[in-house]
């Protein structure tokens, strides 16, 4: 039942050494799902992202991706296909904003990105075309995760994974660009898969919640059905506690 | 001052081949460091037998470190063949390239398992196959810190370099080691400033090329760059000399490192030149250096002493008496190299052992049996050989010597201690010129412990065989007595009146009427 849809997991397991990260996961995610993994840290939400781009390989089972296995062709040749963007971003110190964001068609050989090209990846980040030139230490730290966002749209894929992309932001730019990540994955009508340990973020940004605990998938819900108390009990778990904070939040007013 | 001004002026060839030298020496350590850096940062393994090496290397002393790849070169004409040079160039450029190998090794290993760990996985993230991410994420993060390498290595190594004048190779340490051996010291000065600004000018070089990278400014780092490979495009035009004498012989005359070396070299060559062969000089060898080099033909003329060949060479102990050692010697050099002894110059160097005149007096000592009362609360001193030598053993075994404290001088400091009374006794070169000028006495030896010292003149196997060469040389052969010899080494090791080397070797010619005084 699994090996169908767009992104597909099939009997997935990683161990690391006496932990069992993921743990027989099977899965299938339908094009243009928007996808929330939601789990607490050491959950194996991370691990199972990353096996779909190979950072991760996974000890047993397979990853297809339009029914091909991932594991077929050389790692790089999938990856440049694929939008990757997590807290750490990793921009190259040494490149200016427009050479990180060229990187992807540079190493791929598909030639340089125009500067109408990369004026339009910074619109769609909504960053001010001028910082194409800046370097990234001249950067805020939301500004810097719209450059990494941006830099995993230039490749033109069509998957997004994001592991915990606004961990490491202030709440105000969090929510700002959570919304604009949303209105990406519309537009550009994407596959997102999205890692975050937020339940609120997952409830307020994803078509699907999964939640995740010791390397298994205990919850599959869409954000409704969760808030109307679906889901069994580790997931009602990380429900309860926006809705206490939204509770609180409300007597206090 | 003009002494000095006149010495710095004089450094061309050193500097160029200084310049050349040390540039292929960095180039060669970063050569071999880059490779392994690159395998050191993926295996933690690796890296410490690769540091760990680097660092074993850098403990030994840079002299010896120079020395040890003359018989290492040595051994390798095993599998390269004869003509694989032993002095000169190579082992200097090798030695100093591991000495190089250390100060860029390091930073780059450590720039390189350094690498901010998230750019690594944005790296592989985003698709880059393993040479990508080192060509465009880690080679371009690790570079200002193995340019910082590159730059402390240059400023290592134009130091360093200085002593490669002990293999034969031209530096500036040509003027500081002849400087040293004569006490001029605006020619020791001349080398050191030199050297010194020459590594002044490198560290700003490549640290203008470091803070290019460091800071994005490409061209502040091409600039660097460009005046560094200007200096060593010059260096090596300086070299190219017109050619037009490649049809001469070319006769290498090597020496040891004190005064009557240098002139016997000189003397020898001038006469050389005289008769139309082309003359190199290797100057300052250590002594055991020079037995090898002659005998394995990478020089080709060699002044040397019985008593030294005897105990060094021949490995013998007993004393057969002058001239039976020297004809032991030329049927063993004959017999184990083909080199080649053309005769005795007439005077003896042999060690003695020496007091002040007045000190002598005072104590009323005229023999060394005579001092075996006294050296109990006596000090000694030698040049560094001294005591590790047989005669020592010998000469203490003897007369039954203990003194109170040995020290060891280099050869020009050893009278200055006699002296300034830092010694009482030193073991003294009979045939230096500061024996007469300080007053000193020469011990008497009646048991004949210490050995003759013959100066003899060696030919190398690949000359051995030249009439011509011979016949040129043979006004030299027993024309030089002690004295004469003594005036000449005093010309240039007294502080008054000082001559250059090469004034002294026109004067011993001259003298010997191999040559007439007013010429050149």
């Amino acid at each position: 039942m699994a090996a169908t849809g767009f992104l597909a997991f099939d009997q997935v397991s990683k161990r690391f050494g006496a932990t069992l990260a993921v743990n027989d996961v099977s899965l299938s995610i339908a094009r243009g799902a928007f996808v929330a993994l939601v789990g607490e840290s050491g959950s194996g939400k991370s691990t199972l992202l990353k096996t779909v781009n190979r950072l991760v390989e996974p000890d047993a089972g397979r990853v297809l991706i339009e029914g091909a296995d991932v594991a077929a062709g050389p790692a790089p040749q999938l990856r440049r296909r694929i939008g990757y963007v997590f807290q750490g971003v990793g921009l190259f110190t040494h490149r200016t904003v427009a050479e990180n964001i060229a990187m992807v068609p540079l190493i791929s050989g598909t030639g340089r990105l125009s500067q109408e090209r990369i004026g339009k990846l910074l619109d769609l980040v909504e960053l001010p075309r001028e910082i194409a030139s800046r370097y990234p230490e001249a950067l805020s730290g939301g500004q810097r995760q719209r450059v990494g966002i941006a830099r995993a749209l230039a490749g033109d894929s069509h998957l997004l994974l994001m592991d915990e992309p606004f961990g490491a932001l202030d709440p105000i730019t969090r929510a700002s660009l959570g919304a604009r990540v949303r209105a990406l994955h519309e537009e550009l009508e994407l596959t997102t898969v999205m890692v975050t340990h937020d339940m609120a973020e997952a409830l307020l940004l994803a078509s699907r919640v999964l939640v995740m605990e010791a390397g298994r998938i205990v919850a599959d819900e869409s954000p409704a059905a969760l808030l109307a108390g679906a889901g069994g009990e580790a997931a009602q778990a990380l429900v309860a506690v926006p809705r206490e904070q939204a509770r609180r939040l409300g007597t206090s007013a | 001052m003009s002494d000095l001004v006149t010495a710095l002026l004089g450094l061309g060839p050193q500097l160029a081949e200084h310049v050349l030298l040390s540039g292929a020496a960095v180039a060669l350590g970063l050569a071999m460091a880059l490779p392994l850096a690159l395998w050191a940062a993926r295996s933690r393994n690796v890296a410490r037998v690769a540091l760990g090496f680097a660092s074993l290397v850098q403990t030994i002393p840079a002299l010896a470190l120079l020395a040890l790849f003359f018989p290492v070169l040595l051994a390798a004409r095993a599998v390269f063949g004869e003509g694989l040079p032993t002095l000169g160039f190579l082992p200097a450029w090798l030695a100093l390239g591991l000495y190089a190998l250390l100060p860029i090794l390091r930073n780059a290993v450590t720039a390189l398992t350094h690498v901010d760990a998230e750019a690594l996985e944005a790296a592989d993230g985003i698709g880059m196959t393993r040479w990508q991410r080192l060509r465009h994420v880690e080679a371009p993060l690790a570079a200002p810190y193995v340019m910082a390498g590159i730059r402390t290595a240059s400023v290592w190594t134009i130091g360093a370099a200085t002593l490669a004048t002990t293999i034969g190779q031209p530096s500036l340490g040509d003027p500081i080691f002849a400087g040293l051996q004569t006490q001029n010291w605006a020619l020791v000065l001349a080398g050191c400033i030199a050297s010194a600004a020459l590594a002044l000018v490198a560290d700003a070089l490549f640290g203008l090329v470091e803070r290019g990278i460091a800071t994005r400014r490409p061209r502040l780092a091409w600039i660097g760059g460009a005046l560094a490979v200007a200096g060593l495009a010059a260096a090596g035009f300086a070299q190219v000399r017109p050619g037009g004498e490649a049809g001469r012989e070319v006769v290498t005359i090597g020496a040891k490192s004190f005064s009557e070396q240098y002139i016997l070299a000189r003397a020898i060559g001038m006469m050389l030149e005289d008769a139309g062969y082309r003359i190199n000089y290797r100057d300052g060898l250590g002594s055991a250096v020079v037995h090898e080099a002659v005998t394995s033909s990478a020089i080709d003329i060699s002044v040397d002493y019985t008593g030294t060949l005897w105990t060094n060479q021949l490995g013998r102990t007993d004393n057969p008496g002058r001239a039976a050692m020297y004809d032991a010697i030329v049927k063993w050099e004959q017999r184990t190299s083909g080199a080649k002894v053309l005769g005795r110059l007439g005077f003896e160097n042999a060690y003695g052992l020496a007091m002040t005149q007045e000190q002598a007096d005072r104590e009323g000592i005229a023999s060394i049996g005579d001092l075996a009362g006294a050296a109990p609360s006596m000090t000694v001193g030698g040049d560094p050989e001294w005591f590790e030598r047989p005669e020592w053993q010998a000469v203490t075994q003897a007369y039954g010597l203990r003194f109170a404290t040995q020290r060891t001088f280099a050869p020009t400091f050893m009278y200055n201690a006699l002296k300034s009374g830092e010694a009482d006794v030193i073991s003294a070169y009979t045939s230096d010129g500061r024996i007469a000028a300080d007053n000193l006495v020469i011990l008497e030896d009646p048991l004949e412990a210490l050995p003759s010292y013959d100066a003899i003149l060696l030919v190398s196997p690949r000359l051995a065989g030249d009439p011509a060469l011979a016949a040129t040389l043979a006004p030299l052969f027993g024309a030089i007595d002690v004295e004469t010899m003594r005036e000449a080494n005093l010309m240039v090791d007294r502080d008054e009146g000082k001559r250059s080397i090469d004034e002294a070797a026109r004067w011993l010619l001259a003298e010997l009427g191999a040559r007439p005084a007013e010429s050149r």
